[in-house]
């Protein structure tokens, strides 16, 4: 478990900080906000980067820091990890002893996936004997994550490791993450202002607002939610985990959920391969009756279990039940009445198998 | 070419600037340290007292070291009754008198490589494990010592030309103390020294220019091995 309650306030009224939140430790937990709402203060603040004024930070029962008992660990004695934005690989260092710094200094029994393992699973073989300066953006922040996985930490923490590189860089990088966390075995601290990143590789979102949180819980949960922030986003909708069941030779792929199944045009890979599939809201289309001669791939017969405001006065959000999965709907006021629509009204949700672009690694 | 006392106030004149490099080296990281990332009361007082010898005059400078180390000075007299070492009119004496003189070079130069030390890079070796003395060792002092290189050849090439804290301080004793400036002070002071005193001041010439070019080279040697192209 990871236990944090803090309260800090930078300069006398400055920007304050007041929170709190208790999380496994395992897997990885996103700490998601607009720029400037603290989830980099919060980051700092667990590495033992910052000193709050006031608050406790718990690690599988290890105090990091507790004010109130006078205990603050300094950052070398924290074992947490830290992948910098900006990856901060030490320029007079080769590349590998860069990989071995953090190794050096691990205690003797702490437990993680070894050099050689390390190097290949992140594909950085051939860049050992160079410096960081000889190395591309992508490049240095597989290596930084490399050097921080090496460390042996107990946690580890990523500080918007993406948000330095530029859309194709970003696109190398994230797989490599996603075979980190699956390799790492070790719980993952992740902030970010990237929803991308939150569906490809997180378990669990902290959500931040000014200092606050508004809200945690597992990603599939909080996607459902329509009193947050998130909902009132472009790219609002549920999550969804797939698992790619046929891939046929029209090009199409039929993906099973619980509760039903999908077919998409998008390619996520062979059979098997699991997924996770943002469903927006405002692609998802409900028909009263069965609709038919529809180019729309997907019909899913649902259960309509509730209208939610949608922050727009001309919008709701429907609430649907497919099986045990749960997917919103986001249409106008107007088709409300004219549909009739009530709780527990059965429907028909329609979704265009194009409408997809899948995020490889998640599951 | 140079008659044998010539070449005599080159060698010491080269021993006297690399004793003085020594011996304040260790000190102006220290000094420089404290300046840079020290937070304590008397942090200016000591910012002032380390760039005093670059607004006193050397005379003066040369005049306190006669003062305190003399042998009856309060750190003289013991040096002298305990060691039974004696810093006047000795060439260890004109190395101290020198590293005193170029000491404020050192710590400037030492401290802008520190200041250009990105802190960060320190907080990441935190992280991943490092002590205070570690990370000093392994990531501070390699990143800063372009910083260290560049004081130590100033103050090596201001070191050699140095006359009036030497010349008060440690006297000018052929093979002892004097030094090439000295040397050339005293060959103008004799009817007929005019060539040796051209001869020597060539010399010093050529090793302040050569000091510079070699320490321009070093310095982008160093910044390519810190990979700052």
């Amino acid at each position: 478990m990871l236990d944090i309650a803090l309260r800090h306030r930078f300069g006398r009224d400055g920007f304050g900080l007041e929170m709190g939140f208790a999380v496994e430790t395992s897997g990885v937990t996103a700490i998601f906000g607009p720029s400037g709402c603290g989830k980099s203060t919060l980051l700092a603040a667990v590495a033992g980067l910052l000193r709050p004024q006031e608050g406790r930070i718990h690690l599988d029962g290890v105090a990091l820091l507790d004010t109130a008992r006078h205990i603050f660990l300094p950052p070398e004695g924290r074992r947490c990890a830290v992948v910098f934005q900006d990856a901060r690989l030490f320029p007079h260092l080769s590349v590998e002893s860069n990989l071995r710094y953090g190794l050096r200094r691990a205690p003797a029994e702490a437990d993680g996936p070894g050099f050689g393992e390390v190097v290949a699973l992140l594909g950085i073989g051939h860049l050992l004997a160079r410096r960081p300066g000889a190395l591309s953006g992508g490049e240095k922040q597989r290596v930084a994550l490399g050097r921080a996985l090496l460390a042996r930490p107990r946690l580890l923490l990523m500080d918007e490791p993406l948000a330095a590189l530029d859309a194709a860089r970003r696109a190398e990088v994230l797989p490599f993450l996603a075979r980190l966390r699956d390799a790492a075995r070790l719980p993952i601290l992740y902030v970010t202002h990237a929803l991308e990143e939150v569906d490809a590789l997180a378990d669990r979102l902290v959500l931040l607002e000014a200092g606050r949180v508004l809200a945690a819980g597992s990603v599939e949960d909080l996607a459902t939610r329509t009193d947050l922030p998130l909902a009132a986003r472009r790219d609002a909708g549920v999550l969804l985990p797939c698992v790619v069941q046929e891939v046929s030779a029209e090009g199409l792929t039929r993906l099973a959920f619980p509760g039903g199944e999908l077919v998409t045009t998008a390619h996520p890979g062979p059979p098997g391969t699991r997924l996770r599939l943002r469903l927006r809201a405002r692609d998802i289309a409900v028909a009263a009756e069965q609709p038919r001669g529809l180019s729309i791939r997907n019909i899913l017969p649902a259960v309509l279990t509730g209208i939610e405001p949608a922050g727009d006065a001309g919008e709701v959000f429907l609430r649907l039940a497919v099986g045990p999965t749960t997917l919103l709907s986001r249409v106008s006021r107007q088709a409300v009445a004219e549909l009739g629509l009530q709780p527990g009204k059965p429907l028909w949700a329609l979704l265009k198998a194009v409408t997809f672009d899948h995020r490889p690694g998640a599951g | 070419m140079l008659a044998p006392e010539e070449w005599q106030a080159v060698r010491l004149s080269l021993e006297v600037a690399t004793r003085s490099v020594l011996v304040s080296l260790l000190p102006a990281i220290a000094v420089a340290w404290l300046l840079a990332r020290g937070r304590f009361p008397g942090r200016m007082l000591l910012d002032a007292l380390v760039h005093l010898p670059l607004v006193v005059p050397p005379v003066v400078v040369g005049w306190g070291l006669l003062m305190l180390f003399g042998v009856r000075g309060p750190i003289g007299a013991p040096l002298d009754a305990i060691f039974g070492i004696r810093l006047v009119f000795s060439t260890e004496g004109a190395a101290l008198a020198t590293a005193v003189m170029s000491f404020p070079l050192i710590v400037r130069a030492v401290r802008l490589g520190l200041e250009s030390v990105d802190p960060g890079l320190e907080a990441a070796a935190r992280t991943l494990g490092a002590g205070p003395l570690d990370r000093f060792l392994t990531v501070t002092l390699p990143l800063m010592s372009p910083g260290i290189l560049a004081g130590a050849v100033t103050a090596f090439a201001s070191g050699l030309g140095e006359f009036g804290a030497v010349i008060t301080f440690a006297s000018n004793i052929p093979g002892e103390t004097q030094t090439l400036p000295l040397a050339i002070y005293a060959a103008t002071q004799v009817p007929g020294g005019e060539a040796t005193a051209a001869r020597l001041a060539a010399i010093s010439f050529a090793l302040a220019v050569g000091g510079l070019l070699l320490a321009e080279l070093l310095a982008r040697r160093m910044h390519r091995w810190l990979g700052r192209g």
